[in-house]
């Protein structure tokens, strides 16, 4: 297979794909960075014009943009925290022996199936919401006022919604992770004395760690650029008290049709989550490691 | 002390019965060696006696004191995986003080008898490296140390030597049986391989779907099987069983010779046949000959001799050495 002959095939063969690629990321990338260096607004065509790190400058400084970091980096890791840990506990429960195993699995796993979108309107509307929503009747039929939850707390309601998205895929990673554990591993720790929480802490967790670790990785990925949710039950408000850094860029470019300072906000998106990635990888991806 | 009761044990998985009823005394510090073919349910008397699987009838005692009910932990056993078990994220060093770690024992005294396994099982070299960077040899030592750190009362292997190779079995299995004498501590070891049954053994449970068919010391078996069964199961290669109109003769349904008590001529003697393969081992010939009227037979003579496939031998059993079994294949 290794023939110098087969080594040139193979690269042949693949240059179309890779240049493909590569054309599908350079060209919006290099107008994306292009686009962030003018002064360029929807509202007046043809007045665009050269005016370097301004875009950038007024990114930065807005005073919306640090709250929208904050609230990204607060919805990447309150939903991290809740689907890893709940995901972890789920699967616990779901790898025990129980009647009914494939449909109690199959449901567990429907929220992820679910778009967006209409997840995030059920639960503005069926739940959260204060007049109609089950939590509000919940709450006058033990005679507590119904609580407005999109309006009082959103980043809180929103990281529960996203949260309940994303539980199902942590809890089937994690399951399959634990069901990949050599049950004689177990039995071992069980004859050396080990209690259900030792077992649990010093043989099932590190053996899961991997997996754990690729939850992390693909969720960041994924909530770094959370919007629907957003955009369909707050609009990234009361003010900006929901806003994260990919609603900004939204409303910036689209909302206030200025295309420069979106394009500098995108490059900031992208250099955020690039600084996350390299912390991610610094702190646990030496379990992806064999 | 470790003395091992089981009387009338039972076990079932819903309603199929593995074990009907078993009775046992295990010695304190007797080798005992549970053999039997696949399925014959001595795994699960094996894990039954860790508390790895419920009892469903009958008591298990150690040392006189009822352990049925009680958990595995706290039996005071400790028991040597066919898989070995080991903990793949921690070195050798932690695999093997994991015991010593959960029962509570204080630092000092964890390395100290950590380094003292090491030094019997020579794996002082490998102390800080993990599982996956072990050979299978290795791996297994260091399953043995997990287990001898404990001190426990009694040792259980199951089916411990095979995943290793041939060569590194025959190592293994003397250094199990050292490391009995050196510890004096009693050991129940399962296998399906008669040979290391009969190598290891201080007394062998002889089992078949749940029940146990003999009791007894390795040459205790040899020469006297209760049954068929145990006759055919204990030796190696398989002893010959011949029914119809020779075992009439010696007034039996069948009887049964091992190939090393048949005596092979080219010249005369009781059976005459032709070779059908020769096996040449050097110290041996194993002769598997077709015999008119009798059926194949297999012979084990010493030394190299000049038989190949084709030619005309005769064979005749020695004289005392026949094995004789009823038409319920209980011996005679």
């Amino acid at each position: 297979m290794a023939t110098a002959k087969s080594n040139v095939a193979a690269r042949i063969m693949i240059s179309p794909a890779v240049l493909l690629l590569l054309a599908w990321m350079l060209i919006p990338l290099s107008m994306t960075l292009y686009f962030s260096f003018l002064s360029y607004n929807l509202l007046s065509p043809g007045m665009e014009r050269w005016i370097g790190f301004l875009n950038y400058e007024y990114f930065l400084t807005d005073p919306a943009f640090f709250s929208a970091l904050t609230n990204t980096l607060i919805l990447v890791l309150g939903v991290l925290i809740v689907t890893t840990i709940g995901g972890t506990l789920l699967a616990l429960l779901l790898d025990q022996p129980i009647w009914g195993q494939g449909i109690v699995r199959i449901l567990v796993i429907a929220p992820f199936f679910v778009m967006p979108t209409v997840s995030a309107l059920v639960w503005k509307n069926m739940f959260m919401n204060p007049v109609n929503g089950l939590f509000a009747y919940v709450a006058k039929s033990v005679g507590l006022p119904p609580f407005d939850f999109l309006a009082q707390a959103p980043m809180l309601s929103i990281t529960g919604m996203v949260a309940w998205q994303w539980l199902p895929f942590a809890t089937l990673i994690l399951l399959t992770a634990l069901q990949s554990l050599d049950r004689e591993q177990l039995e071992a720790a069980e004859m050396d004395g080990a209690g259900p929480f030792s077992r649990f802490f010093h043989i099932i967790l590190p053996h899961m760690a991997r997996a754990i670790t690729v939850v992390i990785l693909i969720q960041t990925i994924f909530l770094l650029s959370t919007f629907a949710a957003i955009l369909v039950t707050t609009n990234g408000g009361p003010g900006y008290a929901s806003t994260n850094i990919t609603y900004l860029v939204y409303s910036q470019s689209l909302l206030q049709f200025d295309v420069g300072g979106g394009s500098a906000g995108g490059v900031v998106a992208v250099i955020i989550a690039n600084i996350v990635a390299i912390f991610l990888m610094r702190m646990i991806g030496k379990n992806l490691e064999a | 002390m470790g003395s091992i009761t089981l009387s009338n044990v039972k076990k079932a998985f819903g309603d199929t019965v593995v074990i009907p009823s078993i009775d046992l005394e295990v010695n304190n510090g007797e080798f005992v060696v549970f053999v039997g073919p696949s399925g014959c349910g001595k795994s699960t008397l094996l894990r039954m006696i860790a508390g790895l699987e419920d009892t469903s009838g009958g008591t298990i005692a150690i040392d006189g004191q009822d352990v049925t009910d009680l958990s595995a932990a706290k039996r005071g056993l400790a028991m040597v995986f066919q898989s070995y078990a080991l903990y793949p994220h921690m070195t050798v060093r932690k695999n093997i003080a994991f015991p010593l770690k959960m029962a509570g024992l204080p630092a000092v005294e964890v390395d100290k008898r950590v380094a003292a396994a090491a030094n019997v099982l020579n794996l002082n070299d490998y102390l800080d490296r993990r599982p996956g960077q072990l050979s299978g040899g290795q791996r297994q030592r260091v399953a043995i140390g997990r287990a001898i750190v404990r001190e426990p009362t009694a040792f259980l292997f199951d089916e411990p030597l095979s995943n290793l190779d041939a060569a590194l079995r025959v190592n293994m299995r003397l250094e199990i049986s050292e490391l009995h004498q050196t510890l004096g501590t009693t050991m129940i070891y399962v296998t399906h391989d008669q040979v290391e049954a009969m190598t290891m053994a201080d007394k062998i449970v002889v089992l078949q779907a749940g029940r146990v068919e003999q009791v007894g010391s390795p040459l205790d078996l040899y020469r006297n099987p209760r049954n068929k069964f145990v006759a055919g199961f204990i030796g190696s290669p398989k002893m010959n069983f011949i029914d119809g109109e020779e075992a009439a003769k010696e007034n039996a349904a069948t009887i049964g010779i091992r190939p090393e008590h048949i005596e092979l001529s080219t010249e005369s003697g009781r059976w005459k046949g032709t070779v059908a393969v020769s096996e040449h081992l050097g110290s041996d010939t194993f002769v598997y000959v077709n015999v008119d009227g009798v059926g194949h037979l297999t012979a084990r003579v010493e030394g190299e001799r000049p038989v190949s496939h084709g030619d005309t031998v005769w064979l005749s059993p020695v004289a005392g050495r026949i094995h004789r079994f009823d038409a319920q294949d209980m011996t005679l």
